[in-house]
């Protein structure tokens, strides 16, 4: 009898790199409305109208519940856990004026300051 | 015969693009960055390139993750750049060569490489950014491009030894192209970041300085490298360094380092450029 194999069961070389979550398949998958939508961001009257109204724009590209809340929250950690690619929602930070830094520091759970500070030792 | 004459290297983030626009590459933050680029400024003069094939990885402007081709090439007559939804000013056309691209194309395919062929294509910054540092001036437009994409965003990406690969089949292609033409091949992206995950802001210098040691003259170690091993030396986007094995790779089998650069941090990345010259008669 043939056995189901199913995506998220798949194993790679990659699965236990710390502190890194791997956008392969089984994120694509999972995020792909959440990429699209962000994908949308290219231009600026979709930036405007998401602007104007989240809800009905994330409706539009059926976000499921895990993700409209992430985005509610402007919780990268929660969007990148929810399938997002960092790509794509750097398009979406950026409609609200957040920096990589401030997306990286969020991450950390440090303050910016400390993030900054961080990459300027990095160079020693 | 179209001859190679060099290989550059150079990271590509956007807030370079930013920096140029608001010309601030003189505030102590960006200035050991960009005084970089003086000495190959210097070559570029010197030498009079007329044609550059830019490998590199798009972010989300051209491809959507709909369908990812793992490399694609363009053989359009020009290629524009647009929003990318971050507020980099979008840049002037860039003209294409679409004589030298279908000839890659054809020679690539030919050596089974079996890639997307595309006559439009939206360049992001992974193209422009490197153009703008190369050939500095808001309209300048000294050379004939041709972009490369490699896919470096959705899991899997091709191998190291892939992309090495790809870049020798580029030499290949290159140098069977009648026409005294004088090319530049540029790996765009990198060096060691991650922008995402607990370990964001991750910088690797040690790594880096061995990756630029090796890319000159022990590349072969490189190409023995997993993509696990890649992110998990220089960081997930580090992985844009993949982009500098093809271009290592349509180089000679030796290489002189005519410069380098290496500045942390910028932005969130480790900032490099490198410049590269082919030894004369030199099988790949």
């Amino acid at each position: 009898m043939a056995t189901m194999t199913t995506v998220e069961a798949l194993q790679h070389d990659y699965d236990s790199i710390p502190g890194t979550i791997i956008f392969d398949g089984r994120h694509a998958m999972k995020g792909y409305a959440l990429n699209k939508m962000c994908f949308s961001f290219n231009s600026r009257e979709n930036r405007e109208a998401y602007r104007l109204n989240e809800d009905a724009y994330c409706e539009a590209f059926h976000l499921n519940a895990a993700q409209c809340r992430a985005l509610k929250h402007r919780n990268v950690t929660e969007l990148i856990e929810a399938g997002g690619n960092i790509y794509y929602l750097a398009k979406w930070a950026g409609i609200f004026g957040i920096s990589v830094q401030q997306i990286g520091a969020q991450q950390r759970g440090v303050t910016e300051d400390a993030f900054k500070e961080m990459l300027l030792r990095a160079g020693e | 015969m179209a001859r190679i004459i060099g290989g550059i290297a150079t990271s590509h983030i956007p807030a370079i693009g930013k920096a140029i626009a608001q010309g601030t590459q003189d505030q102590p933050y960006w200035k050991p960055f960009f005084d970089g680029y003086a000495p190959v400024h210097a070559w570029l003069h010197e030498e009079q390139p007329d044609v550059a094939v830019m490998i590199y990885n798009d972010h989300g402007l051209n491809f959507f993750l709909d369908k990812m081709p793992t490399f694609a090439v363009g053989a359009a007559p020009e290629y524009l750049n647009a929003d990318e939804g971050w507020g980099l000013p979008v840049s002037m056309p860039y003209p294409g060569f679409p004589e030298l691209s279908w000839h890659m194309i054809e020679s690539l395919v030919n050596e089974e490489f079996d890639l997307t062929m595309c006559q439009e294509m939206l360049v992001d910054h992974g193209f422009v950014v490197p153009l703008s540092l190369l050939w500095p001036g808001k309209e300048a437009r000294p050379v004939r491009v041709i972009p490369v994409a490699v896919n470096t965003v959705q899991f899997p990406l091709p191998t190291p030894a892939r992309c090495f690969k790809l870049g020798q089949a580029i030499g290949h292609a290159i140098e069977s192209f009648d026409g005294d033409h004088r090319v530049v091949i540029i790996g765009s992206g990198g060096m060691s970041h991650q922008l995402d995950g607990e370990r964001a802001g991750y910088i690797n210098k040690t790594f880096d300085v061995s990756y630029l040691n090796r890319i000159v003259d022990d590349v072969a170690e490189l190409c023995c490298m997993s993509v696990a091993e890649l992110v998990l030396m220089a960081g997930a986007q580090g992985v844009e360094l993949l982009n500098w094995l093809v271009m290592r790779g349509a180089m000679t089998g030796r290489v002189t380092e005519k410069h380098r650069n290496y500045h942390v941090p910028i932005s969130n990345t480790a900032g490099a450029v490198m410049l590269l010259e082919n030894e004369t008669a030199m099988a790949r």
